[in-house]
């Protein structure tokens, strides 16, 4: 558990906090790192033993410029006001971006013939850079996209990135402004006290705050119920996806991406930034809240598509195969398609909920919404003073997982400082025994092989561990072991 | 950034297992100049390192080692004939130049050699390459990985019950490994009629170790959640499906070569086996540039990767003499249902290839196979083998079978004479 020098669920006086993050995700970790940023006691409330272990560690990774968000709603904003938010943040601290563009591919006629109105739409969401393309110029940017493609739309702006880097840097920073981290406290009840503050039951305790955000993704609606609402049902939605191997990199330089049309959703092909090629979403509503397992039908699936969209790709080896569940939310029984943000302030209970598949590049903006309703509602009425610390530390830099820019192995300086950024653990990702190091006296450290993995790519290569498996768990295993003394 | 150094050797040998091992021992008393060795591991050996049981040496050494103690035999022959061994050294791709980028504790380097021999092994397909759906919880690894944690690591938690897939040598291996880390093998599988392993073999691993073997069977999911908690079987012919509880899955053979640098390199592969393409002499399609080991043929039994490693030195000692474009060559090409063959470029004027021996892989039992060779339709040679060919291991055809091919003639054909 990480933890500032205020240490306790309620701080040394035995105080409550004034807010309590529930959810360590993209969006909570976002929230709490900007309520840290007031003169606010703030805890960030994990029920897992990782942040990021949701949603937030399975998405696509893509920055998105909203061209194709609904217009008009909260998301649309949201999404377009967080790709600058983001976008700036990730300067800040070393989060990789690359800048790869779209393109919408259209296959059939029918699709062709739609490009216009989604190029339309993309200007009612204050996105006006896509460009209408024909085959040639398609072909030209992507030779070793399938026969068939008959036009596209480009998005210059849409962007990779790395969402288990993002989510790091947002827990760190919250931390390092004071917040307190509290990993494996899943929250199990909920209960208002006379006093003006909520007591939040936990598996690991009790953690008292004046106000409660809810950032809990796949557990938000659970959540929402134990504040005495009934207002909406999360639904998970099943996305699997293969990643093909670094080799493959060349046939995917930009984001391909499926037309939406009334037949069905299509999928994707693109660029990661750990130099991969991705092929998917699937798209499957269970009710499941735990099933991230891959399934027969879904990889048939993949490869249909993949087949008919890159078949270069499919004599490639794939490395990587999983599956995320996205928070959709249905209120009445129906698919309700933009976020769920709302603040009460008779409970002081702040819902942040339905995020669906854009919180990666929303979270900052939803952070500065969020920040925004409290601030507007007024200290008088909320009881949080939102005025900015002067003496903010700086942003973390974050280490460098992304392919296309400068990374330990190849840095003859960072070696002469350090051999051990010259001593390759995990070959197949080239991670080094230094970058482990690091990780593992982090000030977010790993709680399990995927959250080492997450924060340094070892282990998630070609040989899924036939090299390295055995070296990367028992230095995981070390580094644990030496964390567990007293903090 | 600071540059790397520079450094010039005669030879560069990348991978330290017994095809590199021996083609540094091979070349270092007769080169003029330093023949290294470049291994990105701990320490030199490769696979055998942690393949510990016997049966390692028979055809190099006419000894019968374990695996550990042939790694460290191949490692002194190599360290006598003057070779020089780099360990912890990965080497991560090419300069434009072609010289080897590496990156050791002691720094970055550029590597210049006037031959660079490529030894980089195979590695088993893990799940995510086989496309095994399911559940995706701590418990399912490769040979490789098991191998590392019980004889490297000298771990003991490795699990209780295991489901192995793949009935070849290296599944033994990995049964056997298993035992020694207290986890019973509940289950062979193999998606073959008949396993893969000789009978010979099969039947003393059946007396020794009693682990039943289900035939005609594939993995088909993995459940559980933290840990694995059972596997979902499928019989290939009649489609049904059982659940078998276990805790570990091991995932053998299935064996891919590790082409990386191969592919960076621009080498010519070969599109079936994913190995460079070499001709008899083990030259690449890159002058300068050879291979030996189980890249080329994944995977051999590792003293025929030695062999491999010993019959490339003649090659790259003519290069360093005297450098020379190679003659055209015949296309050496497998048909179905003989999977791959290696080498597969015949020239005029070049060996036989190593052991006299072409390797293949055939994805058919045949007991008395017939093998055909033809070249611009006709078939220049036809004999009956006297062993079988098999999946799950290399399929030997003498390349006196090929000796009447013409080296400036079509593509040559080598298949199995229908019954």
């Amino acid at each position: 558990m990480s933890r500032s020098p205020a240490t306790g669920p309620t701080g040394p006086t035995g105080a409550p906090y004034d807010v309590a993050v529930v959810g360590a995700g993209l969006v909570g970790a976002a929230i709490a790192r900007d309520l840290a940023g007031a003169r606010l006691r703030v805890a960030l409330v994990e029920g897992r033993a990782d942040v990021g272990d949701g949603t937030s560690k399975a998405n696509t990774a893509i920055l998105h410029t909203g061209f194709d968000a609904r217009p008009g709603t909260l998301e649309s904003r949201l999404v377009a006001r967080g790709y600058a938010l983001l976008s700036q943040y990730a300067r800040a601290t070393g989060i990789p971006v690359e800048p790869t563009g779209a393109t919408l591919v259209a296959w059939t006629d029918e699709e062709l013939a739609t490009l216009p109105s989604l190029a339309e739409k993309a200007a009612r969401n204050g996105y006006d850079a896509c460009e209408l393309v024909d085959a040639d110029e398609v072909y030209r940017t992507m030779p070793a996209l399938g026969p068939g493609a008959l036009g596209g739309l480009t998005v210059p702006g849409e962007s990779i990135t790395c969402t288990w880097t993002t989510n790091l840097a947002l827990a760190t920073d919250a931390v390092r402004r004071g917040a307190d981290l509290l990993r494996r406290h899943e929250v199990t009840g909920v209960r208002p006290d006379r006093d003006g503050t909520t007591t939040l039951d936990t598996t690991a305790g009790e953690v008292r705050a004046r106000w409660v955000v809810n950032a809990a993704g796949l557990g938000a609606d659970v959540l929402d119920r134990r504040f005495g609402h009934d207002r909406f049902r999360v639904v998970p939605r099943r996305g699997e996806l293969l990643v093909y191997d670094k080799l493959a990199r060349p046939l995917a330089p930009r984001i391909v991406l499926p037309v939406p049309s009334k037949v069905g959703k299509g999928v994707l092909v693109s660029p990661t930034i750990y130099g991969n090629v991705m092929l998917g979403p699937t798209a499957q509503d269970l009710d499941d809240r735990t099933a991230t397992g891959t399934s027969e039908d879904g990889f048939a699936f993949l490869l249909e598509k993949g087949a008919r969209i890159m078949p270069a790709l499919l004599d490639e080896e794939v490395t990587a195969a999983y599956a995320g569940l996205r928070a959709a939310v249905h209120v009445d029984g129906a698919l309700f398609e933009d976020y769920l943000v709302d603040v009460d302030a008779a409970q002081r209970y702040v819902l942040v909920g339905g995020i669906r598949s854009t919180g990666l590049t929303a979270s900052l903006a939803l952070a500065e919404h969020v920040t925004g309703l409290l601030a507007a509602a007024g200290p008088g009425s909320t009881g949080l003073d939102l005025a900015p610390r002067a003496d903010l530390p700086s942003p973390v830099t974050m280490p460098n997982l992304g392919e296309a820019f400068p990374r330990p192995y190849a840095d003859a300086d960072a070696i002469a400082r350090d051999p051990e950024y010259g001593r390759v653990v995990c070959f197949c990702e080239r991670v080094t025994a230094g970058e482990i190091r690091d990780a593992l006296a982090s000030t977010v450290p790993p709680a399990d092989l995927d959250g080492l993995r997450r924060r340094t790519r070892a282990a998630n290569g070609r040989c899924q561990g036939f090299y390295c498996g055995a070296e990367v768990a028992a230095r995981l295993e070390r580094g644990v072991v030496s964390r567990s003394g007293p903090a | 950034m600071t540059a790397p150094r520079h450094e010039q050797v005669a030879v560069a040998v990348v991978g330290g297992g017994p095809a590199g091992l021996a083609a540094a021992a091979a070349l270092a008393p007769h080169v003029d100049g330093e023949v290294r060795v470049l291994d990105r591991e701990a320490e030199t050996g490769g696979i055998p390192r942690h393949s510990d049981h016997t049966g390692y040496g028979l055809r190099d050494l006419r000894r019968l080692l374990t695996g550990p103690a042939y790694a460290r035999r191949l490692t002194d022959r190599a360290l006598a004939a003057g070779a020089v061994l780099r360990t912890h050294a990965t080497v991560t791709g090419w300069t434009p130049d072609g010289h080897l980028e590496i990156t050791a504790p002691d720094g970055r380097t550029t590597l210049a050699a006037g031959a660079v021999v490529l030894a980089t092994g195979a590695r088993e397909r893990p799940r995510p390459a086989r496309m095994i759906p399911g559940d995706r919880p701590a418990g399912v690894l490769t040979t490789g990985q098991l191998q590392n944690l019980v004889h490297l690591h000298h771990r003991r938690d490795v699990g209780t019950r295991a489901v192995v897939v793949g009935a070849e040598l290296v599944s033994w291996s990995a049964v056997l490994t298993l035992r020694e880390a207290g986890c019973r093998t509940a289950l062979l599988v193999s998606a073959h009629a008949v396993p893969e392993t000789a009978a010979p073999v099969r039947l003393a691993a059946r007396l020794g170790l009693g682990t039943p073997v289900a035939t005609r069977t594939r993995l088909v999911a993995v459940e559980g959640r933290d840990r694995v908690e059972a596997v979902v079987l499928e019989h290939v012919g009649s489609g049904a499906r059982r659940r078998v509880a276990c805790d570990t899955v091991v995932l053998t053979g299935d064996w891919v070569p590790d082409h990386e640098l191969a592919r960076l390199g621009g080498l010519e592969l070969d599109p079936v086996s994913r190995g460079p393409v070499v001709d008899t002499a083990l030259r690449t399609s890159r002058p300068g540039v050879f291979a030996a080991g189980n890249l080329l043929h994944p995977v051999d039994t590792a003293d025929v990767a030695a062999l491999d490693g010993r019959h490339v030195a003649a090659a790259v000692r003519r290069h360093l003499a005297a450098p020379a474009p190679a003659a055209d060559g015949a296309r050496l090409v497998a048909q179905a249902p003989l999977r791959w063959v290696a080498p597969q470029l015949l020239r005029a004027g070049d060996p036989a290839p190593p052991r006299g021996r072409f390797l293949l892989r055939c994805d058919a039992t045949v007991a008395a196979p017939v093998v055909e060779v033809v070249q611009d339709g006709v078939v220049v040679a036809r004999r009956r083998l006297p062993w079988a060919a098999a999946p799950g291991r290399v399929f030997r055809v003498p390349s006196v079978l090929l000796r009447d091919v013409r080296r400036d003639g079509g593509d040559v054909t080598v298949r199995l004479a229908p019954r």
